[in-house]
């Protein structure tokens, strides 16, 4: 962690490109669903605008906490032969990877509150925040990290089967944007979609997080959050080791 | 006796390739029907190393010497056969295997790109747990011993490729491994850096009684460190023992360069004639008869200088080759 962070300080301006760059998605979400509720007589679907300007606030740093390895990492790392260097040493490549994402975090953190201030003073967010959803907040953040890194990572494993991972990371994309809250709120969603939404783990990546802070959850809801994040965690390793299993022994290390 | 460092036994390693002939309509036949060969990269090799051992591993490109290193180091399965280095599998990959192996391949980077090797070389010792004392007189001693003590501050990315090769070579080492497998370590280095890290793998060698597996295109590597040569082509053990019974097995000639005072007329007479410049004559002869020959050339013709060598290596291992099986 502490390597990767040295890292990020390196590239300050490389760091802060991405990280405007990334902001650009929910402000155009934020502006969007701001408009509609300003002409819809100051609300949609019971969201004003300035919730609808916290919820995308939010957005922005959970979305800056749950970025991971994609599967097209694993697949440059695969056939180019970099897995090699990894697998000689006595740590597995999702440890590194785990610890190598989550020390990114601290600095980009750090990077990030200037832009969340500027967010704030333009877009007037509303906010009720306790102490509880603050600290469910700050836990479930790492929850949405860790749900995605073995999701995304199992479906990188496609690639010692098929080089066609992309074609299966846009559908797996297309599925979080609809059933994660990444897109909008889920409550604005028509009902069998939150159904859905409920039985997949893309709910647990995006929405909880954000509805923890800004919502009105109860104690009650809120820890059962969080052991709904622990579930799919532990679903997560659990898919992401059997695969393993079986694709490392179709490892070639090709390209050294 | 103690167990071997490595011990292989009928080691094989299949892979299957697709192959299509060029253009578009093979292109598109391919998708519903794809044609795979079967390519036998390793065919059945055995040897063993005992633990202190250096064994220099040559062979032509695509001959399987790194396919080999990969198998034992725990980075491809093994198709068939067995093997086992200081006791363990390594196709499972355990722990206390990885933190006891080192696999250094030219060209390849293991630090990280952006940052001092210093950062990277903590690092490892976190990933080892390595203990700071232990690892810091080790780290000081191959920064020594290398000599990359102004080097490992500036970030990775900045180095030429000597000096990153000599850092990589630090921190694959640092957790003291105890079987070292060198994939062509000197490749594309200028001489002098070859010849230091040659210097470096024998000294650390004798300071901390590793086994090294190294395999190299270049005869001056396995000349200056190897005791013992596997020659693999093709996927098979064509030899294995001392580099000088190599030479005594499979080319039973010594050389007789010899240098004339005026001019040399006709020396096919005394062996095969295989190098001629003005006056400087090189003559094959069998070995069995160079003390015969050279007593000749001595007394018959007017002589300079004269020198009986051993063939160069390099053609007895292309004799080897050529042969496919030294009896």
């Amino acid at each position: 962690m502490r390597t990767e962070m040295q890292a990020q300080f390196q590239y300050r301006a490389a760091t802060y490109m991405y990280l405007l760059g990334m902001v650009a998605e929910p402000v155009i979400y934020l502006v969007v669903w701001s408009t509609i509720a300003d002409q819809s007589g100051g609300a949609v679907g019971g969201l004003t605008a300035g919730q609808f300007a916290a919820y995308y606030i939010v957005w922005t740093l959970v979305r800056t906490m749950n970025i991971v390895f994609t599967p097209y990492g694993w697949e440059w790392r695969i056939r180019e032969g970099q897995l090699s260097g990894q697998l000689l040493r006595p740590l597995h490549p999702i440890h590194y990877d785990v610890a190598q994402f989550a020390g990114g975090k601290i600095p980009w953190l750090v990077y990030y509150l200037p832009i969340a201030a500027i967010l704030t003073v333009v877009f007037h967010p509303t906010f009720d925040v306790r102490p509880a959803e603050i600290v469910v907040f700050a836990v479930a953040i790492w929850g949405a990290y860790l749900i995605r890194t073995f999701n995304q990572s199992a479906l990188g494993l496609v690639t010692f089967w098929t080089t066609r991972v992309g074609a299966l990371f846009s559908l797996y994309i297309v599925l979080e944007l609809l059933l994660s809250g990444r897109l909008l709120p889920l409550t604005l969603m028509p009902g069998w979609v939150q159904t859905l939404a409920w039985l997949l783990p893309f709910r647990w990546t995006f929405y909880f997080p954000i509805e923890a802070l800004v919502g009105d959850l109860s104690n009650a809801e809120l820890l059962a959050g969080l052991g709904m994040q622990l579930f799919w965690t532990l679903i997560g390793i659990g898919i992401f080791s059997l695969v393993w299993r079986h694709a490392i022994r179709r490892y070639t290390a090709v390209g050294n | 006796m103690s167990e071997p460092a490595v011990h292989v036994d009928g080691l094989l390693k299949v892979f299957e390739v697709a192959e299509r002939d060029e253009g578009l309509k093979a292109a598109t036949k391919s998708l519903v029907r794809r044609k795979m060969r079967e390519v036998r990269a390793v065919d059945g090799i055995s040897f063993e190393i005992e633990p202190g051992e250096i064994v220099g591993f040559l062979g032509p490109n695509g001959a399987g010497k790194t396919t080999t290193l990969k198998m034992l180091s725990g980075l491809l399965y093994v198709s068939g056969g067995e093997a086992r280095v200081l006791g363990h599998i390594p196709s499972k990959r355990e722990r206390d295997f990885l933190r006891r192996i080192s696999l250094v391949m030219g060209n390849r980077n293991q630090l990280q790109w952006d940052l001092p090797a210093l950062d990277s070389f903590e690092l490892n010792r976190s990933i080892y747990q390595i203990p700071r004392p232990d690892f810091l007189a080790l780290r000081d001693e191959l920064i020594e011993l290398l000599e990359v003590g102004d080097l490992v501050r500036k970030p990775v990315r900045q180095l030429s490729l000597g000096e990153r090769m000599k850092v990589e070579i630090v921190g694959s080492l640092l957790h003291r491994p105890d079987v070292l497998f060198l994939d062509e370590p000197t490749i594309g280095l200028d001489v002098t850096m070859q010849k230091r890290i040659r210097e470096f793998v024998g000294e650390y060698r004798r300071r901390h009684g590793a086994t090294v597996m190294l395999t190299s295109h270049y005869m001056a590597d396995v000349e200056a460190l190897c005791e013992r040569v596997v020659v693999i082509h093709h996927g098979r053990i064509l030899f294995d023992g001392d580099l000088a019974a190599l030479a005594d097995t499979v080319a039973a000639w010594k050389t007789i360069a010899v240098a004339l005072e005026n001019g040399a007329g006709d020396l096919s007479g005394y062996g095969e004639v295989i190098h001629r410049d003005g006056d400087l004559v090189t003559l094959r002869v069998p070995k069995a008869e160079t003390a015969r020959v050279t007593a000749r050339l001595l007394a018959e013709q007017e002589v300079v200088d004269l020198n009986v060598e051993d063939p160069p290596i390099e053609d007895v291992i292309e004799l080897v080759f050529a042969r496919e099986s030294v009896e």
